[in-house]
Parts: C-alpha cells; sequence; structure tokens
C-alpha cells in the first residue's frame, strides 16, 4: 500500500477513530488495521450499483450518472444491469404488483454484501399512487437500507443517499431488516406461515 | 361541416337504423351512436367509403346503473380533412361485441385493454387475454364497483408465450428454436418492457411482448381526484416530457369547460411543448445510441437535458416532473428574462444539434446498423394507428400542429419532417430534424411573448391570487368555494389530442358534473405504436429487434399508465 491511496474521502465528517487510525496509517508504509475496517472500506468506495429504473425516477438516475453530478465522484459509476455483478441495488421508480416477483429474484441473485436504496416516493410507499396494481413501497417484499424522499428526487438527494449508505457500511450499522428478511413467495413448510406470506398466498 | 353533414345523410340512408343517431355535442364533437350489432359494418363504412383512416383509439366507459351497462367508444380520425368522429355502442354486462381488429390492426391492444379493464368480450379477437394487471388478477379495476386500492398480490412471473394465430397457439413453444426471454429488467428494455422470442439462429421467428410492468393505475387516479389534482399524475405519463401531458390534459378540460385560456398562456405552453420535444427527442436518439453501443452521445446529449431542466427549474422550482399548467392557464408567470434565457438556450442547442448529427446520423457505424432496419410501410403504419415521428419516418406528413392547429401553431413558421423507408433510421433522422423545427418555433414564439395575464380569472374554476386570498373577505370566500366544491364541467365528454413528441395524445374525459371526471381516458401514442412490434421484427436479427424497440421510444408511463 502506498501513500496515494488514501482511504479517507470525508474531509467534513468528525473524524471517528477508525477514520483517524487510517489517515495515520495511510502515511506509513507498514499497515495495521482491523480486516473490517479495509473491507468496508473497499465496499463503499465501489459500490456497484443496478439501476432498477422502471418509471421517472429512472430518467432523474440518468441525471445522477450524468456529466453533471456524476456518481462517479463517490465510487458508483459502474453501473452493472447482471445482479450478480452488483451490490448496490437503486429502485428507481414505481414497482407495481407485476413487478414485485421480478425485483425480488433480482434481489436474490445479487451476492453479498448487497444494499437496497430506494429511490423517491414510489418506491418508499407507493407514492401518491394508491391504488389496485401498485405495490405500497418494496420494502414490502426486498428489505431496504435508505430511502430517499422525492417525487423524484433531486440528484443531490440521491447522492445524498448513497453517501448515507456509505456511512452505514463504514459504521458497520446494524441491519436488522435485511438479517430477519425472508422471501415473501417462499412458502416453508416446517414453519408456519407468517401473516404476511399467508396473506400473499391466499389472494 | 357539411362533411360531417352528407356523412350523416349517407350512413342513415344505408344503414336505415332507427337507433342510430349522429350529433355535435356542446363542444363541437361529431358523435355516432349506433347498436353493437351494426358496429363492425358502420366501422368498416366509415373506413372505406367515409375516409376515417385511422382508428385512434378504443375504450370502455362504465354506466352501473343503465340497462345496458357499458359503452364501447371508437375515435376515428380522417386525415384528409382532419376531422374526428366518436362512435359509441351500447353493449351490457355478459354481452359480446365483434371485435374491430379484422378492419383495423391497430384495434388489437385497445380492445385487449377494454377487456382487461371492463371485462367487454370482443368476439372474434384472436388473443383476449389480460394486457395492463398482472395474470392472477381477478375482476375488472375500472368498472365502478371495484375500489381503487384493493389490491391483489402478484406471486410469480408469467412464462414466455406468444399470440394466437390460426396456425399456432400462443401457449406452445415449438422445439425447434430456442425461446429467449429479454426483461423487463435488461438494460436495453428501458427498464419494464418485456420481449419474448423464438430464434432461429439469430432471426427471430416469432416475437411478444408483455407490458403493463408499470400499469399505475392513472385513470382509475383520475376518476377519484379532483380536475387539478390530476395534472400532476399527468406529468408522470411520459415522464421524458411531462409538460406536454399537463398541457394535453388541461387542454381537454379546458375545452369541455368552453374556455379560452389568454394568449400568454398559450405561447407559454407552446414554448415549454416545444422544449419538451426537444429533451424527449434527446432521450429518444441518446438512449437509442446506447442501445447500439454508442454511449459518447448519450453523455453529450445529456449536457443539454440538464440546460432545459435548469430553465424548468427557473420557471417553477421542478426538474422533471414540473405540473406547471392549471386548467385555465398557467400556475405563475415566467420570472424576467425566462424568454432570453430560453433563446440562449436554442443558440447552444441548435450547435449541439449539429454535433449529434456528426456523432450519430451521420456515422458509419449508426448506419450500417439502422439503414433498412425493419421498416414499417405507410399503410401499415396508418392501420396499426402509428402517429409522430414514426408515422412520418414512413413518409405521411401528419402532424397536429399542422393539421388542426392548437394555440397559434399556424402562425408559426415551420416544417413537417418527413422520411422515406420508415425504418429505424429514418425514424432518428425525422427526430434529430424535428428537434430543429422546435428550435425555430421556441425564436419566432419567444421573439413574440403577449403581453397580459397568464391565466384566465374566472372564479369557478382558478383559484384567487394569494393577496386577494388573505387581503380581502371576497377572494378568501372564492378560494374557499372552489376548494370545497372544485371545479365541476358540467356533464358532457370531449375528446382532445395534441401533438406529443411520440405522437398523437387524446384525452377522452367524460363530466357528469361532479368534481371529479367520470372516466378519463388516454390515448398514449406509443401504445398503437408498441403493439406493431411482433410483426415488425418478424424475421428480422435479435439484435435489429433491440435496435427497433429503441427506435419506437416506448416510455412505459405513458404505455402502461
Amino acid at each position: 500500500m502506498t501513500n496515494d491511496v488514501s482511504p479517507s474521502v470525508s474531509s467534513t465528517a468528525a473524524p471517528s477513530g477508525v477514520e483517524e487510525m487510517e489517515n495515520e496509517l495511510s502515511k506509513s508504509i507498514v499497515f495495521a488495521t482491523k480486516l473490517d475496517a479495509i473491507a468496508a472500506w473497499g465496499q463503499r468506495n465501489s459500490l456497484w450499483p443496478l439501476p432498477y429504473g422502471t418509471a421517472c425516477c429512472g430518467i432523474e438516475l440518468m441525471s445522477v450518472m450524468g456529466p453533471k453530478y456524476d456518481l462517479a465522484r463517490y465510487g458508483a459509476e459502474v453501473v452493472r444491469f447482471s445482479p450478480r455483478q452488483a451490490d448496490m441495488l437503486i429502485v428507481a421508480g414505481t414497482i407495481t404488483e407485476k413487478m414485485a416477483p421480478i425485483l425480488v429474484r433480482i434481489y436474490q441473485q445479487m451476492l453479498e454484501p448487497k444494499y437496497v436504496i430506494s429511490m423517491g416516493a414510489c418506491a418508499s410507499s407507493g407514492g401518491f399512487y394508491r391504488a389496485y396494481h401498485v405495490l405500497q413501497g418494496c420494502d414490502k417484499v426486498i428489505p431496504v437500507d435508505v430511502y430517499v424522499p422525492g417525487c423524484p428526487p433531486t440528484p443531490e438527494a440521491v447522492l445524498d443517499g448513497v453517501m448515507t449508505l456509505q456511512k452505514m457500511i463504514k459504521d458497520r450499522a446494524p441491519r436488522p431488516w435485511r438479517d430477519h428478511w425472508k422471501s415473501p413467495y417462499e412458502i416453508n413448510e416446517t414453519t408456519v406461515p407468517s401473516s404476511l406470506t399467508m396473506q400473499r398466498i391466499q389472494r | 361541416m357539411s362533411q360531417i353533414e352528407t356523412l350523416k345523410k349517407d350512413i342513415l340512408q344505408k344503414f336505415g337504423d332507427t337507433k342510430m343517431s349522429l350529433t355535435t355535442s356542446r363542444v363541437g364533437d361529431h358523435v355516432l351512436e349506433i347498436s353493437k350489432e351494426t358496429a363492425p359494418a358502420v366501422l368498416r363504412y366509415l373506413k372505406e367509403y367515409a375516409g376515417f383512416n385511422f382508428l385512434m383509439d378504443v375504450c370502455a366507459v362504465d354506466y352501473p346503473n343503465r340497462e345496458k351497462r357499458f359503452d364501447v367508444v371508437y375515435h376515428l380520425y380522417n386525415m384528409s380533412e382532419g376531422t374526428r368522429l366518436r362512435v359509441k355502442a351500447q353493449v351490457g354486462d355478459g354481452e359480446t361485441i365483434e371485435t374491430a381488429t379484422k378492419i383495423w390492426k391497430g384495434a388489437d391492444w385497445f380492445e385487449r385493454e377494454a377487456y382487461d379493464m371492463f371485462g367487454v368480450v370482443f368476439k372474434g379477437h384472436a388473443n383476449l387475454r389480460r394486457i395492463l394487471t398482472h395474470h392472477q388478477f381477478v375482476g375488472h379495476p375500472l368498472r365502478k364497483d371495484y375500489e381503487a386500492d384493493r389490491q391483489q398480490h402478484c406471486t410469480n412471473v408469467i412464462p414466455i408465450h406468444f399470440n394466437n394465430t390460426p396456425e399456432q397457439a400462443g401457449d406452445q413453444l415449438d422445439s425447434r428454436f430456442v425461446p429467449i426471454n429479454i426483461g423487463p429488467s435488461h438494460p436495453a428494455m428501458h427498464g419494464t418492457l418485456r420481449v419474448m422470442a423464438e430464434l432461429d439462429g439469430e432471426t427471430v421467428v416469432r416475437a411478444n411482448c408483455e407490458i403493463g410492468y408499470l400499469h399505475r393505475c392513472f385513470e382509475k387516479m383520475a376518476e377519484t381526484h379532483p380536475y387539478n389534482q390530476v395534472i400532476p399524475y399527468t406529468d408522470r405519463l411520459n415522464y421524458c416530457s411531462a409538460p406536454m401531458n399537463n398541457v394535453g390534459y388541461c387542454k381537454a378540460v379546458e375545452r369541455l369547460l368552453d374556455v379560452n385560456i389568454p394568449p400568454r398562456a398559450q405561447a407559454m405552453r407552446v414554448v415549454l411543448c416545444e422544449l419538451s420535444r426537444i429533451i424527449d427527442h434527446i432521450i429518444a436518439v441518446g438512449t437509442g445510441g446506447v442501445d447500439l453501443g454508442a454511449l459518447s452521445a448519450f453523455f453529450h446529449l445529456f449536457t443539454y437535458r440538464e440546460k432545459v431542466y435548469n430553465l424548468f427549474e427557473k420557471l417553477c422550482g421542478a426538474r422533471l416532473t414540473v405540473s406547471m399548467t392549471r386548467v385555465g392557464g398557467m400556475a405563475q408567470d415566467a420570472p424576467d428574462g425566462w424568454f432570453d434565457d430560453v433563446l440562449d438556450f436554442c443558440k447552444e442547442m441548435s450547435d449541439g444539434i449539429d454535433e449529434i448529427s456528426k456523432l450519430m446520423i451521420d456515422n458509419k457505424i449508426f448506419m450500417k446498423r439502422t439503414q433498412g432496419v425493419c421498416p414499417i410501410s405507410p399503410e401499415n403504419a396508418i392501420a396499426w394507428g402509428y402517429t409522430g415521428p414514426l408515422l412520418r419516418a414512413t413518409g405521411v406528413g401528419l402532424d397536429l400542429r399542422k393539421s388542426n392547429p392548437y394555440y397559434g401553431y399556424d402562425g408559426f413558421n415551420f416544417n413537417i419532417p418527413v422520411g422515406t423507408n420508415g425504418d429505424v433510421y429514418d425514424r432518428y433522422l425525422v427526430r434529430v430534424e424535428e428537434m430543429r423545427q422546435s428550435i425555430s418555433i421556441i425564436r419566432q414564439q419567444c421573439k413574440n411573448i403577449p403581453d397580459g395575464d397568464f391565466t384566465i380569472r374566472d372564479k369557478n374554476i382558478v383559484l384567487p391570487e394569494k393577496k386577494d386570498v388573505y387581503g380581502n373577505i371576497e377572494g378568501l370566500m372564492n378560494h374557499f368555494m372552489l376548494v370545497i366544491k372544485g371545479l365541476r364541467p358540467a356533464p358532457g365528454e370531449v375528446y382532445d389530442a395534441t401533438e406529443a413528441a411520440n405522437g398523437e395524445l387524446g384525452f377522452y374525459l367524460i363530466s357528469d358534473g361532479s368534481g371529479n371526471p367520470y372516466r378519463l381516458k388516454v390515448r398514449p401514442p406509443c401504445f398503437a405504436i408498441y403493439q406493431s412490434f411482433p410483426e415488425v421484427v418478424k424475421g428480422a436479427f435479435l439484435a435489429d429487434a433491440i435496435a427497433t424497440v429503441a427506435s419506437m421510444n416506448v416510455i412505459a408511463g405513458e404505455l402502461d399508465r
């Protein structure tokens, strides 16, 4: 590890213990740190997004990737449409009932560690589509780490969402929604299905 | 008007049905009411002898308290005269009506939609299955007795299937060929389209598209919201050019109310529409390039899109979904100097278009990939209900801004670019040239912006200004009454169309005198275009099929609504 690979990304945030250590260590050639911290540093600065753009938010996501806002500045420019190669699923746009099983399958195909950003009102809660064919938030079927409000959110808000996720990875924030997640479409015959699963299957 | 009189005489003479009536409605729409038994014969007559060559829209309307519950409504358009005709037939619950697919191929998806939404059965339709809702859906959601928020969950994905043909059933796959599924989560499918194909090597033997992955129930939402609150929903139809949908919807409501908006509002709408047309074509050309592997043009073009976003932001604060129009005019006036900013943008953009022409249109690789690919003939295009750039690429010079001018489009000096072959290349050629024409229109308009108010001041239609609401009792009362009672057009119906970036964007609006629309049917341009996809790509290479989807510029928001 040479000097020019600085693990520090944020100058405004209050320096935490890990960051101080990283700064200190980056100046020396000898490297002694926790493996977790190194892994988190790598993960958060090379998030490969899978843009699941279904609607209007998808167009704003193009702006985020585009020349002016340039998500590449945050290390997340390697857009991968294959879930096997991506680790950040950006759900941008309305998820309908018809789309929900596909979204779940895409999420299941992603490899760990994987993160989900729900971009916009529709993906987060169904938005103003309180309607017969719209899933009332993609968190009904997959675990969401960061919600970005707006209809559609401004590109700045999406960048903020990505930075929030980076901070979560860095802090190794607990993600109980992810740990307790179970696919809503699988019936485990040894256990009694949860009420949600039951409801879904009956309908 | 004489043409309609002649038609009235001819048609009554020919069919001599006492139940038949041809009337002109309050707002000037011609309505022909017929019985469902005579529908196919009358429609065929109208097409072949009365010159109504376009079937623009087929939809149903539900009147639960009537003896025959449904109206099946056909909207026809006569291209040479520029006239429209609405044909209505009553169908009871459980009854059938003969399909119009044998007269116009383009009736296919529209009838499937009417079946899906209302349960109206079209006899003789080869593929009458659900189209927008998922395959596990029970019931018909646009019936008045279906609650807007009763969700039904979908638990699996419908397997690969095709359209039924006389020779072959749609759900039987042929073991000689390779079935392939593309999308809906696939970069070339723009997020929500799904194409299924059977391949013989690289050649597409059969193809089919499954839509509805973005069916957000726009029409049901419109029925449960007051007129002005529908405007934000219209933004999200074609989100690549949101202001055009606002304008189309407000224009329909204003026609139903029989009000004319002030010249300044008209001018602002024209500028907004043409700016939107440019940024819509930017997306179409840019993503078209991306689908063919040319990424740089997209990034380059997006710089210009950002500039238009800046203009919108300056005008109203929003970038993409502006909701800038109101029934009766605009939400607010343009800030000082805004039109000068637009003129500055025009200068940059016209240089930009020249660059893009060099990058893409004159690019040898692009030409090889698109010239002669999946062409469509003018007759076929009209039969499918093509409008907009795709129709013009086949050489048919139909543009509503010329044929049925509105908002002073007849006063501008601009041309309608047309193609010659109707192939993928011509579609891009037409779009790029349209961007130039739009810039010319904006320049003419911005140099001559009328003074005056940006909205009408009818207290039953438009909210009073904030200074009046807070400043005097009359303003406060007007505000209160309009918010509580809502905007209430007199009972009646209207079909109104504008030339959107993809073609004819029609709104069929029915008012029952209450504060919410009774029925609002959108005629999205790309719905009619995309239904021709299986036929157009038959026998082409798979890579050409991708190029064709991109060139059709299918926007899921307006396709699925």
